[in-house]
């Protein structure tokens, strides 16, 4: 079966699709990725970057304008989705309201022509997996939309697809109950040994759940990586700014020594970076720092320290966000652990404040 | 809503249903009683009963032996009314087999259209309405006749040397009352098509049905609502019809409407045309229950 190490490739895949007003749209704009077998690989984007029509061609619900999409190195980009080894979890579940759980389920496997005998034991066996047993007489509108999620896993799985498609699949579901599902099915997904692709809009699931990540934008594929890699060196600034939260601030490169970046903030001072890419004098470049890994006066040796003003003071529990105004106008959000609770405001609104960062923190991005 | 009616606005209620309760018991279910009356008593000289009324069963005999009659002939046919009945009930069940199997397909295409375009055709689809149903039958009528549209194209271009008979057989009865029908049919199953979620076609295709498999396990069933409603507002007027078998019949095509129109009209036999009408009634109204029992499971479950 496997003739490829990679369950899923997109070839320099385009889709276009015709907007109303007789334009065209590249819903998905020269992708091109490789997903291994067995992984748990994310889609992650906002709505309208091109992840749910990258699942829909996997899928095969849609055929790309132009590339390939390969499954397990077999060609299949013009195949129909009926003849595809893969099996899609969709967003709203698409159960059948007029068929019994058990109906649903055997659906796949009846159009495979598997035996009545062996429908009914894998079906009570695929409900077993997803913690449902004995639900099978009972109708999807029976059923709470957590079950309904479980049971649309049920009837792709039992057909023990090459790949499973999973198309926003917790997203009805409330907080709780979807922190419940994310953990349920990384551990279903190690059982089983399925790839799964899964697409989402919410980073925080995808850091969670994944092997690896692909964020798109605009129908491209900005970075593909895991998900330390995509935290901690974001390759653009929409990656820095979609996943979790960034400070930019803009400046100029003065000079480089080795892997050592002189940066101009202009106006607040400047800062020593390390990076293994060559920058040009003069360059246009924004220094991108996590919140998390500044520090509020406490000054670090052969660190970046930069005086600036405190704009705000948010408690929130965990942690305090103080914001802060540098004479150039740039503008930091620095977060401070609560670690005891004697710990005072680290600075109150107004202060004179110094903010520090190691060289190694920061990324520079040009994009 | 029993609960309703015992609350205060009672009154109010009433007040709104009486106008359409009044009009439904005075102009149907009087008339019916009326009807049951006369079908139980000997036929007048010139129409109408006999006064004072004679009791008698021999109209209901009559529709199940034509032979009942004093003026039975030798070679009378005792089951000549029954066929009739059954020729209509075939006719009926033709008509609405084409009406759905048409307007199935057609209810598809208008609902995956644009709203816009949706609109559009649907009200191409009601224009007919508009329209007086004789006008319209006597039009379609000189489509078919023997020098009609359809025959002198064929002939003029040479397809044909002999006129083809399109007209006064029962070809032409089933084309007319598809041609009138079919919009009673493309109504209720646009309706069922339209509420239907079409990303369920799409779960079936990826769960490896073909889309013809997934036509019949999924949207079929899905829309069988919209189809049962064409097929009683379709079926059970068909099976009545008088006006299309007359017209597009020129009277040699016979259904049970064209012969209780009959009694009615020149055979002056209201008691016969009576029990005629109350036995279509009520077997139809049989069937109609019957095949409810039978589909509505599946109905309700698609509902």
């Amino acid at each position: 079966m496997a003739s490829s190490e990679f369950a899923v490739e997109m070839q320099d895949v385009v889709k276009q699709f015709v907007t109303p007003e007789g334009g065209i749209l590249a819903a998905v704009n020269h992708v091109t990725m490789q997903i291994k077998d067995g992984e748990f690989f994310s889609l992650l984007g906002p709505s309208g970057c091109g992840k749910t029509t990258s699942l829909r061609m996997i899928a095969g619900f849609e055929l790309p304008t132009d590339g390939k999409i390969l499954i397990h190195g077999k060609d299949m980009s013009q195949t129909p989705a009926f003849q595809r080894p893969i099996n899609t979890v969709f967003q709203q579940y698409a159960l059948f309201p007029h068929m019994t759980v058990e109906q649903n389920i055997a659906f796949g496997l009846e159009m495979k022509g598997v035996s009545r005998v062996d429908r009914i034991r894998r079906v009570g066996e695929a409900l077993e997996m997803v913690r449902l047993p004995g639900m099978e007489m009972r109708r999807p509108k029976q059923l709470s939309g957590g079950q309904q999620q479980r049971i649309a896993l049920a009837r792709a799985l039992v057909n023990k697809p090459e790949v499973l498609l999973l198309d926003e699949p917790l997203g009805a579901l409330d907080l709780k109950l979807r922190k419940e599902m994310q953990l349920e099915l990384k551990t279903l997904q190690r059982e089983v040994g399925i790839t799964f692709i899964y697409v989402t809009h919410d980073q925080e699931e995808a850091l969670t759940m994944s092997d690896r990540i692909a964020v798109m934008s605009k129908g491209l594929a900005l970075q593909i990586g895991v998900p330390e890699e995509i935290y901690e060196r974001p390759a653009t600034k929409f990656v820095a700014d979609f996943i979790g939260e960034t400070n930019f601030l803009d400046g100029v490169v003065k000079g480089q020594n080795g892997t050592t970046v002189e940066i101009d903030l202009t106006g607040s001072g400047i800062v020593y970076i390390e990076s293994s890419r060559k920058f040009t004098n003069g360059q246009q470049v924004t220094v991108a720092v996590r919140p998390e890994k500044l520090t509020l006066n406490s000054e670090i040796k052969s660190g970046n320290n930069l005086k600036g003003r405190v704009e705000e003071v948010i408690y929130i529990g965990t942690d305090t966000h103080y914001g802060v105004r540098f004479p150039g106008g740039h503008k930091a959000r620095i977060r401070e652990q609560n670690v005891t609770v004697a710990q005072k405001s680290l600075a109150k609104t107004g202060d004179e404040v110094t903010m520090s960062f190691t060289r190694t923190s920061p990324r520079i991005l040009t994009e | 809503m029993l609960k309703l009616f015992r609350e205060k606005k009672s009154a109010q209620l009433w007040g709104l249903i009486s106008p359409g309760a009044l009009w439904i018991l005075l102009f149907f279910n009087l008339p019916i009683l009326i009807m049951l009356f006369i079908s139980f008593v000997e036929r007048g000289r010139a129409g109408g009963i006999k006064l004072p009324p004679v009791y008698t069963l021999n109209n209901y005999e009559l529709f199940f032996n034509s032979c009942a009659s004093d003026f039975a002939g030798v070679d009378c046919n005792p089951l000549l009314y029954l066929g009739i009945f059954g020729n209509s009930v075939r006719i009926g069940l033709v008509v609405t087999f084409w009406c759905i199997v048409v307007g199935y397909p057609l209810s598809y295409f208008i609902s995956k259209q644009k709203q816009v375009w949706r609109d559009a055709l649907m009200i191409l689809v009601i224009i007919p309405f508009w329209t007086n149903f004789l006008v319209r039958t006597y039009a379609l009528k000189q489509v078919l006749a023997t020098e009609g549209l359809i025959n002198t194209l064929f002939m003029n271009i040479g397809l044909i040397n002999q006129p083809f008979d399109l007209l006064f057989n029962e070809f032409a009865v089933v084309i007319g009352l598809i041609y009138g029908y079919l919009p009673f049919a493309v109504l209720p199953m646009y309706a069922s098509i339209e509420k239907f979620d079409h990303s369920l076609m799409e779960a079936a295709a990826d769960l490896g049905a073909p889309p013809q498999r997934a036509f019949w396990r999924v949207m079929l069933p899905m829309t069988m609502p919209g189809v049962v409603a064409a097929l009683v507002l379709v079926f059970v007027p068909v099976v009545g019809a008088f006006i299309t078998p007359d017209i597009m019949g020129g009277g040699k095509v016979e259904m049970i409407g064209t012969l209780i129109n009959r009694q009615f009209g020149v055979a002056r036999n209201w008691p016969f045309g009576s029990a005629m009408s109350l036995v279509l009634m009520s077997l139809v109204l049989i069937g109609v229950i019957a095949y409810f029992r039978s589909s509505s499971e599946e109905t309700r479950r698609a509902m």
